[in-house]
C-alpha cells in the first residue's frame, strides 16, 4: 500500500479515520499535558497514576456490568485521582521519598487491579472479555463517540491551559515564591494534576495502562530539546505527540498484526533519540561537535600565544624562527601549525616559522586579553 | 527618631518533625533598617523568612506587617528566594522571570502586557542585567542569576523585601552591585532583611542585626550589639572578630 493509497483511505475509510484522529488528539493531550509532568519532574507521576486507574475499571465493570468505554474510565478516573493524592499524602505524611510512594501505589493499584481482572474471568459472564484490553490499549475498538469525547476533554484541556498559563508557568518554576505573591498554590496544583490524571485515564483504551505513561513524558521530552521557551515547548510536544499518533497508526495499519498502541510509543522514542541526538543546542552530536572545535581553537590560541612570546623580543616581528622550538610546547602539532599558514597567520620556510604581520596582530591582542583576564 | 515597625512577630514557633526549629521568638523590625539574620547553620535563619511570609506554617505565633495580618498585607512585601531553590534549567528567559514579579498584583488569569514588560525591563536595567534579557537562564552565571531574582523582587515595588542568602556563590562585582541596591532602598525607605553568612561584612553593610539559634538571642543595631558577647552566645564559641568603625 503506498503512501497515496493510505493517506486516501484515511478519508474515506470510518474505522481508520476514527483512529487515526483518536489517536493524534491523544498524542496532543498527552503532549502538552505531559511537558508539565517532566518540568516539575514528575515522570514517574504518570506511571504509577495510570496503574492506579486498573482497578477503577474493574471495579465499575463489576457495580454496573457496563462495557462502554465512558463507564470504566470514569471508574479509572476515580481510582487514578485516588491513587494520586494518596501518593500526595504519603509523600507530605511521612518520612517516604516520592519515587517509594510512587512505587509502591502503582504496584499496589496493579496488583489489585490484576486480582480483580483475573475474578472477572473466571465469572459465567459472556460480557468479561475485552477488559484487558486496557492493559495493552486496542486503538481498534475506538468508536466516533469515544473521539468527541477526547476531543471535548482536549478543548476544556487547552482553554484551562490558556486561561491559567501565567499561574501554571510561575507554579512550575517557583513554587515558594508564587505563594509569597498571594496565589493559592494548591488550587493551581491541583488543576494541573487532575487534567494529567484525565488525559492519562483518556488514553488507556487506545495505549493501555502499561505504556501509557510513555504518551505523557516522549512528546514532552523531545520537544524539550529544540526550545528554550514554555509555550513553544508545549506546542512542539502537542505537535509531537500527534504525529506520534498519526504514524503509529499507519504503521500498524498497514503491517499486519501490529497492535497500535506500541507503535506509537515507538513512533514517539524514536522523536525523542533524533531530538537528542540532532537538537541544535542541546543535542549530543553539535554539543560534541562545538566541544571538539573549541578545543582545537584554543590549541591554535595556545600555540599563538606562545609563538608571540618568543616573537615579541625581537624588533622585527617577521624575524623566521625554527619549528623546533616550538616542541617543547604541548599545544604545538603539526596540524595546528598547517592551520596557522592556512589562516595567513604564519609563513613557513623550510624548518623556519615567521609571523605575517595579522598574525602577529591577532597573537598580541589575544596575549593582552589572557593577561586582562588574569587579572 | 521613632520609627513605625514594619515586621513584627509574635511567638513564632515552628518544627518540621518532634524537635522545634524555631522556639518562641518574638521580634520587632523597624521601619527603614537594613536587617541581617545571622546564626549558624541549621539555626533556622531561612525558616524564619519563610514561616514569616507563609511559605511555612508555624506551629504557634502571628506575624504582622505595619500592625495588619500578613495575609492582609501580602502586597507590601516581596521575597529573594534561595538560589538553589528552583531548577535553573527550565525553558524561560531572564526578562520572563523578572515579569513573574508583576503576577502578585495581576492577581488570577489576567496576563502581564507592556505596562508589566516596562517595569521589568526597568528592574533589570537597575541590576545592570538588561543587555542578558533574552538569555535563557540556565545560560546565566550563579551572579547574573542572583540579580534577576533581585530584579523580580524589585519590580513588585515592595516596601519589605525579605532576601535569602543573597550573597552566597556569586562573584565580588555581583556582591556589590547587590549591596549598593540594597542601601539605595533603604534609602528609600524600604525596610530589607536578609539572610546572611559573612560575619566579617555585617557591620559594613547592615545597620540592623538578628542573632539567630533556635531562639532569638538579640537584635538591634549593629554598633550596639554586633560583639562578641552575642557570637559566642549564638555560635557557641569563643567567636572573635574585629568590628570595623
Amino acid at each position: 500500500m503506498d503512501i497515496i493509497e493510505y493517506i486516501k483511505l484515511v478519508f474515506t475509510d470510518y474505522t481508520l479515520r476514527t483512529i487515526t484522529l483518536g489517536t493524534a488528539i491523544l498524542g496532543a493531550v498527552t503532549g502538552m499535558l505531559g511537558s508539565f509532568a517532566v518540568l516539575r519532574k514528575q515522570s514517574l507521576l504518570g506511571d504509577a497514576i495510570s496503574h492506579a486507574a486498573l482497578p477503577g475499571i474493574a471495579i465499575a465493570f463489576l457495580l454496573t456490568g457496563a462495557k462502554d468505554s465512558n463507564t470504566l474510565l470514569l471508574g479509572a478516573l476515580v481510582s487514578g485521582l485516588l491513587g494520586t493524592f494518596w501518593i500526595r499524602g504519603i509523600i507530605s505524611k511521612t518520612h517516604l521519598k516520592s519515587d517509594t510512594a510512587l512505587g509502591l501505589i502503582l504496584s499496589l493499584f496493579f496488583g489489585f487491579g490484576m486480582l480483580l481482572l483475573t475474578f472477572i474471568q473466571k465469572q459465567p459472564n459472556a460480557n468479561q472479555a475485552g477488559l484487558d484490553k486496557y492493559l495493552f490499549g486496542q486503538a481498534a475498538t475506538l468508536l466516533e463517540s469515544d473521539v468527541w469525547m477526547m476531543a471535548i476533554v482536549t478543548g476544556i484541556c487547552l482553554l484551562v491551559l490558556l486561561l491559567f498559563w501565567k499561574e501554571f508557568k510561575i507554579l512550575l518554576f517557583d513554587a515558594d515564591y508564587t505563594k509569597t505573591l498571594g496565589f493559592n498554590t494548591k488550587i493551581i496544583d491541583i488543576l494541573i494534576t487532575s487534567f494529567i490524571v484525565l488525559a492519562i485515564v483518556l488514553g488507556l483504551q487506545t495505549v493501555g495502562v502499561v505504556l501509557m505513561s510513555s504518551m505523557l513524558l516522549a512528546p514532552a521530552a523531545a520537544a524539550r530539546q529544540w526550545t528554550n521557551s514554555l509555550s513553544v515547548m508545549v506546542f512542539l510536544a502537542a505537535i509531537f505527540g500527534a504525529f506520534s499518533g498519526v504514524f503509529g497508526t499507519a504503521v500498524s495499519a498497514s503491517q499486519n498484526n501490529l497492535s497500535t498502541g506500541p507503535v506509537i510509543v515507538i513512533v514517539a522514542s524514536i522523536f525523542v533519540l533524533v531530538s537528542f541526538i540532532f537538537s541544535p543546542t542541546r543535542g549530543l552530536l553539535f554539543k560534541q561537535i562545538r566541544f571538539i572545535k573549541n578545543r582545537r581553537d584554543l590549541q591554535l590560541h595556545k600555540t599563538l600565544a606562545f609563538m608571540y612570546n618568543i616573537v615579541k623580543s625581537h624588533e622585527n616581528i617577521s624575524h623566521p624562527h625554527a619549528i623546533k622550538i616550538l616542541n617543547n610546547f604541548q599545544g604545538y602539532t603539526k596540524s595546528t601549525l598547517q592551520k596557522l599558514v592556512s589562516k595567513n597567520y604564519v609563513t613557513l620556510n623550510g624548518s623556519m616559522w615567521s609571523f605575517t604581520e595579522e598574525g602577529f596582530k591577532i597573537a598580541s591582542n589575544l596575549y593582552n586579553q589572557q593577561t586582562d583576564n588574569n587579572e | 527618631m521613632e520609627n513605625k515597625i514594619a515586621v513584627k512577630v509574635d511567638d513564632l514557633t515552628v518544627a518540621y518533625n518532634y524537635k522545634p526549629v524555631l522556639w518562641d521568638i518574638d521580634l520587632e523590625i523597624p521601619e527603614g533598617v537594613l536587617m541581617a539574620i545571622v546564626g549558624p547553620n541549621g539555626a533556622g535563619k531561612s525558616t524564619l523568612i519563610k514561616s514569616i511570609l507563609g511559605i511555612l506554617k508555624p506551629i504557634a505565633g502571628s506575624v504582622s506587617i505595619y500592625d495588619e495580618p500578613y495575609e492582609k498585607q501580602r502586597q507590601l512585601v516581596a521575597y529573594v528566594p534561595q538560589k538553589g531553590s528552583v531548577d535553573w534549567d527550565f525553558p524561560t528567559t531572564a526578562l520572563d522571570v523578572v515579569m513573574m514579579g508583576t503576577y502578585g498584583s495581576l492577581g488570577w488569569i489576567k496576563r502581564p502586557g507592556q505596562k508589566e514588560k516596562k517595569e521589568a525591563l526597568e528592574a533589570l536595567e537597575k541590576v545592570g542585567m538588561l543587555p542578558f534579557k533574552n538569555r535563557q537562564i540556565s545560560q546565566l552565571s550563579g551572579g547574573q542569576q542572583q540579580r534577576i531574582f533581585l530584579a523580580r523582587a524589585l519590580v513588585q515595588n515592595a516596601s519589605i523585601y525579605f532576601m535569602d542568602e543573597p550573597f552566597q556563590g556569586v562573584d565580588a562585582s555581583t556582591e556589590i552591585a547587590i549591596i549598593n541596591i540594597l542601601k539605595a532602598l533603604r534609602k528609600a525607605g524600604k525596610t530589607v532583611i536578609v539572610v546572611h553568612h559573612d560575619l566579617q561584612t555585617v557591620p559594613e553593610y547592615f545597620d540592623w542585626v538578628t542573632f539567630l539559634n533556635v531562639k532569638k538571642i538579640a537584635t538591634g543595631p549593629v554598633k550596639d550589639i554586633f560583639n562578641d558577647d552575642n557570637l559566642t552566645k549564638t555560635y557557641g564559641i569563643n567567636y572573635k572578630v574585629s568590628i570595623q568603625e
